[in-house]
């Protein structure tokens, strides 16, 4: 129901004031479109995946609730929820880093800017890590470093596959070197889970950029984006500087990252849990080939289990 | 070197120490018209000057160091190589997009009768070469091309040096166009994967991801007034402070000395540099360079390769400050 076939419906029924329709939309019944600025009833856009019925615009979604879009009811379990960043550089630029982190996790009731877990998605296991641009533009310090590399392990050792749904400004700056370096420890997980053969893919939302974009981003078996996401290594900002000419309207877009050959594919949101459940069934080996590899298995595993030939028949 | 040549290299705390030497020059000329013998007060004053730029150096703010690491003087990547190596064969191209990228050189070389691979981020000379060398700023062939040559001593059993000297990988249209974010997260990857020695040293300036994209080995070193920071003060200042006339609180804030990335488990070595810095006896600073990877070498040398991997995973593994308390 658009809010023109509300307000008619409303007008039937009697005029109502500027008051009450201002009130419902802080009430949040209704949601404005940070794109075309129609407002649509928050319930219809919750369940159309925050994706603009009108325009198609691909609001912003919070970790949680793409948990709720992606994992099956009833079948997460967050890992290494625990975990909280702290002030290590005693960063303090116009404000502390520690009465930053203070107000960022009382304002958003995050603990920092990823959530991971493992879950089923349309009944297959994946280990599943989201970051969350409300919790200080979902950079990327010690803490984000700590879970995706703690959640790649897990799926190296589980073998089940990776999804990082990503959406970040790049490395903390209020972490200093030690933000820089969870580019290279994140890469190391990733290089494990690959040899591994199990597969990987991040899904970038707006926007992926920075640290993020040259690490676990751009790392993928397959690279899904959403569309119009920005996707860029360096900062549009930065770019114009350093050319001081004027860039390409599509420049750093989704699209133009597939058309450069960067992203396999772009993925709207309400499609998105379908398509990774379909990627992951064509990566699964048909049920006789279970326990074999194309690659080398941990080498804990005794040699005749890691290659059972006699399985090994074509049906 | 005329005095007219220097000014512009004359970084704003060598100034008292500036004056001192060219006083001494006064004195010694005065003395040698006049037929005087100051060979007494001359030596006084020499002592006076190199006390004080011992004392200058080693209470440098990491702003200045900042200086000192972007010193136009500054020995690059292949001044070192010069320096230490028997033997020299620069190698070209990444093999992929049709280009060499002058910004990141690489090739075969003999160090101490060991052949190896050597690469890193070169600056230029001077202008000129500066703008053929796009400032050291590195595009995604340069590290497609490191990559290459990295798979390359891979295969020979070869040892990997790098070094790192960048303001930062180039940020500009054809960079983007074609995958600078792939290019670095592609070596990260890939580097955890070798099966030789590897061994970074940052020898000028450290610009973050830019400089981590040859920068994931067994052991790190950098050099005493080297910085490695994960964005440029400038543009962190820009950011954080809205006011890029804070860079020296922003150079202070984000840590990024040498002794800093020690205390933060980082760093493996610190690498001491002549007074007055590497540009100032740039054949010293080299030997002191050849040295620490001649041992870093020796030392890795006795790892299998299986064992050096999980080293190097373990090593960037526990990096990383947090609080996890218990449930
Ligand atoms: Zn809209």
């Amino acid at each position: 129901m658009s809010l023109f076939d509300w307000f008619a419906n409303r007008r039937k029924a009697g005029p109502i004031s500027k008051e009450r329709q201002e009130r419902e939309i802080a009430d949040g019944l209704w949601s404005k479109c940070s794109h075309c600025g129609v407002l649509t009833y928050a319930k219809d856009l919750r369940s159309n995946a925050l994706v603009c019925p009108d325009c198609g615009h691909h609001n912003r979604v919070g970790s949680d609730e793409r948990i709720e879009q992606l994992i099956d009811p009833q079948t997460w379990c967050s890992l290494s929820d625990q975990l909280r960043p702290t002030d290590p550089l005693e960063f303090r630029d116009r404000k502390s880093y520690t009465d930053r982190i203070q107000d960022t996790q009382a304002k958003t009731g995050l603990n920092d800017s990823v959530i991971t877990g493992v879950g089923e998605l349309h009944g297959l296991p994946v280990a599943l890590g989201v970051m969350d641009f409300r919790f200080m533009g979902g950079s990327m310090g010690s803490v984000v470093g700590e879970k995706l590399t703690r959640l790649i392990e897990q799926g190296t050792r589980d073998r089940i596959p990776v999804i990082i749904v990503c959406a970040s400004g790049g490395a903390r700056m209020q972490e200093g070197m030690l933000s820089l370096m969870q580019m290279a420890k994140i890469s190391g997980a990733l290089q494990r889970h690959q040899e591994a053969g199990v597969l990987y893919m991040p899904v970038l939302s707006h926007p992926t950029t920075g640290g993020v974009t040259a690490s676990f981003a751009m790392l993928g078996d397959i690279i899904i984006a959403e569309p119009e996401a920005t996707i860029a290594f360096a900062g549009r900002r930065v770019v114009e500087q350093t050319l001081r000419e004027k860039l390409p309207d599509d420049f750093q877009t989704a699209e133009y990252l597939l058309n450069n050959g960067f992203v396999d594919m772009i993925v709207p949101r309400t499609q998105l849990k379908k398509t990774l459940a379909q990627l992951i069934r064509l990566h699964q080996p048909i049920e006789s080939r279970e326990h074999t590899n194309h690659t080398m298995p941990p080498t804990s595993v005794p040699v005749l289990d890691r290659f059972p030939l006699t399985t090994h028949t074509v049906d | 070197m005329s005095n007219a040549e220097r000014r512009p290299l004359l970084l704003d705390f060598e100034k008292p120490l500036v004056e001192l030497e060219s006083r001494i020059i006064q004195i010694r000329e005065l003395a040698e018209e006049n037929n005087v013998d100051v060979s007494d007060q001359i030596e006084q004053l020499e002592g006076r000057a190199t006390q004080l730029r011992r004392e200058i150096f080693h209470s440098l703010t990491p702003a200045q160091r900042l200086q000192v690491a972007r010193h136009p003087r500054r020995p690059s990547t292949l001044d070192y190589i010069q320096a230490m190596t028997d033997e020299w064969v620069e190698l070209h191209g990444d093999r992929s997009t049709g280009s060499d990228d002058k910004a990141l050189v690489g090739g075969v070389a003999r160090l101490a009768g060991r052949p190896v691979v050597m690469l890193g981020h070169q600056k230029g000379r001077d202008t000129k070469d500066n703008v053929a060398r796009n400032f050291g700023m590195a595009s995604p062939s340069g590290y497609r091309k490191a990559m290459r040559l990295m798979n390359h001593a891979n295969r020979f059993g070869m040892p990997i040096l790098t070094f790192i000297d960048t303001p930062g990988a180039y940020a500009g249209v054809e960079a983007e166009r074609l995958g600078q974010g792939e290019a670095i997260a592609y070596n990260l990857r890939e580097m955890f994967r070798l099966d030789v020695p590897i061994v970074c040293t940052v020898i000028g300036e450290g610009g973050s991801g830019g400089a981590l994209g040859i920068g994931v080995g067994d052991r790190l070193l950098m050099f005493e007034h080297s910085v490695y920071t994960v964005a440029s003060p400038e543009a962190c200042a820009a950011i954080l402070w809205k006011d890029a006339g804070k860079a020296p609180q922003a150079a202070e804030a984000l840590r990024i000395t040498a002794t800093d990335l020690q205390n933060l488990g980082i760093l493996d070595e610190i690498l001491p540099e002549p007074d007055g810095g590497a540009h100032a006896n740039p054949l010293a600073a080299a030997a002191t360079l050849k040295q620490a990877l001649v041992s870093s070498l020796d030392h890795l040398s006795t790892h299998a390769a299986a064992e050096l991997r999980e080293l190097r995973y373990q090593k960037f593994r526990d990096i990383g400050v947090f609080l996890e308390p218990a449930t």
